[in-house]
């Protein structure tokens, strides 16, 4: 048996070279220090994101993606297609869990500054993967073309047409027309289910590999070479999988307990229905833009909040040339203390959304 | 002979006047003066006759292009100009007749204008008694009003639809005008709480009636016994057509009982409901229905099929509701139940030919559609159960798999 397995390994080695991956794995290895807590997000992302496809992929089966037939082919799947109610439900708890890891990762490693040299592309092609999933968010909340689902949609667009230039180009590309229509649903499926998995390959297979060339970036305070470390394969794994097992047990109790709604299909000549809000990962952008006054100093007030939300974007990948690798002996670390502002800001007015 | 008479004496309709009625001396002068003599001149201004060029001189005589800028008061209301004052009460009717019954006249104004409103007048109550020379019944100007005479169709006219019923209380509900005539004076206050009084004075529901859809507008008159019913079946033709193909339609005939008014009254015409069918106090059934009467075991009969489906579709909507709060997708079954609680609409119309095999075919529809949809909802129930006990299942493997991973992870060490 072993013979028979080691000559098949020979004859993939010739052809495919895989023992270089293989003694990578083997030799790779996680630094053990009171911030390992941290190192499972990363893991927990691509795990959900990997539900996510699976789950995708079984949708993709029974889902119709027209007006006139989207909303009873999500029905059906909830009612008629075996499992169909727990696929669902679990393709869409798991899209909010794996947006929460990835702001968690994403905190994470900008307060532990993962992204110091060399690490500057990894934090950047992270940065991108971040605003993919957002943008998966965006896309396939449409897609059972419900009431939630329709004005979510007309009010997120409403907001890209604001920007002055790109604006109504952006959203007649984003809209395929002035209006949210059987359009937008195929136009947004499209990008869901190609455009985006796509892009997103791209960076994550950038982004893994970069994560396995330079290793587990390690705390500032922490001294690499002399910090115990545990073997990747199997202690590291090991624990990756309790805790993927956990997220498992933890997708099936929420499918099987607080089903995802269906709603009312969309009736485009209704109006919006009262205390209509984003998914919670915009709400915070949401209800901000809804306290900035209609003009500041002659400017449209809606404009500028999308455009500061947009330069912060653009700030975030770049945080690696913009904020210091190093942390300043007495002084305030700057990094930390923005980190700190950010994430209190966006639970702050997430909240405010919520209780409004 | 009086009315021809009369015709005769105030003559043909009048011509137009030589100047609108805003420019005519009638109107000029009384706007400038006040109190009694002011209020017609300022309610005309709003009049409809007013609105189509019609100046006072139409009904009063008189010649309205003299008196303000040449001549005097005098000149205007000069009797030998046709000037005749405030027309004598007896002469109201014939005076206003003069132009409303003239359909080349009318046909100036409106073409479909009706012209038959002072016939039809002559045939009522009222317009009898007027002839007679009864000074305290109604005619035309005491309903449409008299200076600010609005169109009909106009919500603040006394005659428009939602106002003619407190019109026609401002004499049928004071007790001391109709102690004359010897007539209940309760009509209005009966209507007000009825369902067409509150369709239509409350909600200005212009398809319910009002008095004059069931008495006549111009013609009043009490329905008879016997056409009362005609009335109702009107709007209500499928009950209207069942109970003349019911039992009920001859023995109510021959006991000269109203038809419909039997048992839904007449002016008090309140909501329905079940309490009204069957055996058991206070059903309206058992007025005529002795225990032990065929009649008495029909209704029994008619009201426990009725009440046994409306308990059925009220358990099958209470399962349901139970799935859909648990997070199951049951808006298919829910909308199915819809049409189950038509059928029970259809069951409280079909009782009306008061036929129990007739009423229970409509019955058995809805019974079939309350089974189906109580067993989808106890299979979405049992679909609930097989969930909750799958996701036991599959969290106890889950975590005795976390618990065998902890155990390796421990016996591996650091």
């Amino acid at each position: 048996m072993n013979s028979w397995i080691s000559r098949a390994g020979d004859w993939l080695e010739e052809r495919l070279g895989w023992r270089a991956a293989q003694e990578l794995v083997q030799h790779k290895e996680v630094p053990i220090h009171r911030h390992s807590i941290w190192y499972y997000f990363g893991g927990m992302t691509l795990f959900l994101f990997g539900i996510q496809v699976g789950t995708g992929i079984l949708l993709l089966l029974y889902y119709r993606p027209s007006a006139e037939t989207a909303f009873e082919s999500v029905q059906f799947i909830m009612t008629e297609v075996q499992f169909g109610w727990l696929i669902r439900s679990v393709h869409s708890y798991s899209a909010n869990l794996m947006v929460a890891t990835a702001f968690v990762h994403m905190f994470s490693t900008l307060f532990l500054r993962s992204f110091r040299r060399p690490r500057e592309i990894t934090w950047v092609s992270g940065a991108l993967l971040l605003f993919l999933s957002l943008t998966f968010g965006f896309t396939g909340y449409l897609l059972p073309w419900n009431t939630l689902a329709f004005f979510a949609t007309k009010v997120g667009t409403d907001i890209a047409g604001v920007l002055p230039v790109v604006g109504p180009f952006l959203l007649r590309f984003l809209r395929g027309g002035d209006e949210v229509t059987g359009a937008t649903l195929t136009r947004l499926f499209g990008f869901h289910v190609a455009v985006l998995p796509a892009i997103t390959t791209v960076f994550l297979g950038l982004h893994l590999y970069l994560v396995q060339k330079h290793g587990m970036s390690t705390p500032m305070s922490v001294d690499p070479d002399a910090v115990p470390k545990m073997k990747f394969v199997p202690q590291f794994v090991l624990r990756d999988l309790a805790g993927w097992l956990a997220a498992v047990a933890l997708l099936a109790a929420l499918a099987a307990l607080f089903p995802w709604e269906l709603g009312e299909k969309a009736d485009p000549f209704a109006p919006a229905p009262a205390g209509i809000r984003p998914e919670w990962y915009f709400m915070f952008m949401f209800q901000t833009l809804k306290y900035i006054p209609a003009r500041i100093l002659g400017i449209d007030g809606e404009f500028l909040g999308i455009l500061a939300f947009s330069l912060l974007g653009a700030l975030l990948v770049l945080t690696p040339f913009v904020a210091s690798g190093q942390k300043r002996e007495g002084r305030v670390d700057r990094v930390v203390l923005v980190g700190i502002i950010v994430v209190i800001y966006i639970i702050v007015l997430t909240t405010l959304g919520y209780l409004g | 002979m009086w009315p021809i008479v009369l015709f005769m004496l105030v003559g043909a309709p009048q011509p137009r006047p030589a100047v609108s009625p805003a420019a005519s001396s009638c109107v000029r002068c009384h706007l400038q003066l006040d109190g009694a003599l002011l209020e017609p001149a300022r309610l005309f201004e709003h009049d409809v006759h007013f609105k189509q060029g019609l100046s006072c001189n139409g009904c009063h005589g008189g010649d309205p292009t003299v008196g303000v800028d040449s001549g005097g008061p005098g000149d205007a209301m000069n009797r030998a100009r046709g000037y005749i004052g405030k027309p004598p009460r007896k002469k109201i009717a014939a005076l206003c007749s003069s132009c409303h019954s003239s359909l080349d006249f009318m046909r100036r104004y409106n073409p479909q204008a009706r012209v038959d409103q002072y016939a039809e007048y002559l045939t009522s109550i009222h317009g009898k008694k007027y002839a007679a020379g009864d000074p305290n019944v109604a005619t035309c100007t005491d309903c449409h009003g008299i200076h600010g005479i609005l169109e009909v169709a106009s919500p603040n006219s006394p005659v428009h639809a939602t106002n003619v019923a407190s019109t026609c209380a401002r004499c049928h509900a004071d007790p001391k005008r109709m102690q004359a005539y010897g007539i209940p004076t309760n009509q209005f206050e009966l209507y007000g709480r009825s369902v067409h009084g509150e369709a239509l004075m409350k909600n200005n529901d212009l398809g319910a009636p009002t008095c004059n859809d069931c008495h006549g507008n111009h013609g009043a008159a009490p329905p008879g016994v016997d056409s009362v019913a005609n009335v109702c079946g009107q709007c209500h033709t499928v009950q209207w057509d069942l109970f003349n193909k019911s039992p009920h339609k001859k023995a109510f005939a021959e006991g000269n009982l109203p038809a419909c008014a039997t048992c839904h009254e007449n002016h008090d015409i309140r909501r329905t409901s079940d309490t009204m069918l069957g055996a058991e106090e206070p059903a309206t059934c058992l007025t005529c229905h002795d225990k032990g009467s065929k009649g008495y075991a029909v209704a029994a009969e008619m009201k426990s099929g009725i009440v046994t489906l409306q308990n059925r579709l009220d358990a099958a909507h209470q399962l349901l509701e139970r799935a859909e709060r648990a997070g199951m997708e049951v808006s298919g079954p829910l909308y199915n139940l819809s049409e189950g609680r038509d059928r029970l609409i259809q069951a409280r119309v079909v009782v009306h030919g008061f036929n129990a095999a007739d009423l229970l075919k409509v019955l058995e529809v809805g019974d079939r559609i309350a089974a189906s949809c109580k067993e989808s909802g106890n299979k979405a129930l049992d679909e609930l159960a097989y969930r909750r006990k799958g996701l036991a299942v599959s969290v106890a493997i889950l975590l005795g798999m976390i618990g065998l991973l902890l155990i390796k992870i421990r016996q591996l060490g650091k």
